[in-house]
């Protein structure tokens, strides 16, 4: 869907200060051009629980970082994140792999729960499926940004 | 590891040698016990938190204000829930962070069930070296912490300092904590300021 260029060319006009990530592997083609932007810095985590508080820490500091994961991370990590999003409020923003979801016939539990569990935590996310709606990453960045709310942007893949 | 240093013995050690410029992040006991001991602007009390997640929030604050030194309080519970943040800590580039490790075998906020690392099976001092930490100390008992902090914290970072405490069930600080978003305010506000 998106190149590691255009990626790191849109978390660049939006400010993003900090990429924290694990990623998967279509996000993970993008390693080399997030790596070398100079006004991004890439933080690996191990778990993408870690993400999350990461990202935290780097908001109370003044950052303005992202969380990059997988759907399948999302869910791994959702007590961190219902820590960061719902106890201390934070506005913090994720783009998130939807693991199978170009696959029509794929019955994969990640694609089957990704919208239930974003539905019933209450994240205001957009699904980006098609290349026409990319510009939905920045504008959908945009609006949580001015309603200083966390959001969340969904890119399909095409992959497990 | 028998130890006969309390949680608030272990603490009022950081407290006493408390330096300027220093973010204290506690967690789960330690946030309980240290409000009752001490009040700081640059003091940041997990509560409401998640386990394991102290660790990676001070790494966070750490890496957005590098001249700041970040000291984060965890419990030996919450880092066997997180291991894998020591690799995440010594990957990053943060240099300006200490992780105080207090090691007392149990789940000291649900009632002192024993943990998985209870039976002294863990070398948190081999592990915090294996996952690239170069800076490790071990102290047992609140004499030699006392007197080991004031060089530990001149030398290169990220630090990690393993110290077993004694088990206690750790109390909620009652009336001693605002709500978070004022403490985050605060918190955020002290950044600005200092």
């Amino acid at each position: 869907m998106f190149t590691g260029s255009e990626i790191t060319e849109i978390l660049s006009e939006l400010g993003i200060t900090d990429v924290v990530w694990l990623p998967d592997s279509e996000m993970g083609k993008w390693e080399s051009s997030l790596e070398s932007a100079d006004e991004l810095r890439l933080i690996r985590v191990c778990r993408e629980g870690e993400a999350w508080a990461v990202a935290a820490g780097l908001l109370l500091g003044g950052q303005t970082p992202v969380v990059m994961i997988q759907t399948t991370g999302l869910f791994e990590s959702s007590d961190s994140m219902r820590n960061v999003l719902f106890d201390l409020h934070l506005p913090i923003f994720a783009i998130v792999g939807a693991r199978s979801w170009l696959m029509p016939d794929s019955n994969d539990s990640a694609k089957t729960f990704t919208e239930p569990f974003l539905k019933s935590w209450q994240i205001d996310y957009r699904l980006i499926e098609a290349v026409e709606q990319k510009p939905m990453l920045a504008n959908h960045f945009r609006h949580c940004q001015e309603k200083n709310q966390p959001g969340l942007v969904l890119i399909a893949e095409s992959s497990i | 590891m028998a130890s006969n240093m309390t949680t608030v013995e272990a603490l009022q050690v950081l407290i006493d040698q408390r330096r300027d410029k220093q973010i204290v992040i506690t967690n789960q006991g330690s946030s309980r016990e240290w409000p009752k001991l001490a009040e700081h602007p640059l003091d940041f009390h997990f509560l409401p938190s998640a386990m394991g997640a102290a660790i990676p929030l001070g790494l966070g604050l750490a890496l957005a204000k590098p001249d700041y030194e970040v000291i984060v309080i965890s419990g030996d519970g919450s880092l066997l829930m997180n291991m894998g943040t020591l690799a995440t800590v010594t990957a990053s580039s943060a240099s300006n962070l200490s992780i105080i490790l207090l090691d007392s075998g149990v789940y000291a906020v649900t009632g002192c069930q024993r943990n998985a690392g209870s039976s002294g099976n863990v070398d948190y001092a081999g592990l915090a070296r294996a996952t690239g930490f170069e800076n490790v100390s071990h102290f047992t008992d609140e004499s030699s912490w006392r007197n080991g902090l004031s060089d530990l914290l001149t030398s290169a970072g990220p630090r990690f300092v393993w110290l077993n405490v004694t088990a206690e069930h750790h109390t909620l600080p009652l009336g001693k904590l605002a709500p978070i978003e004022q403490r985050l305010t605060e918190f955020q506000s002290a950044l600005g300021d200092s």
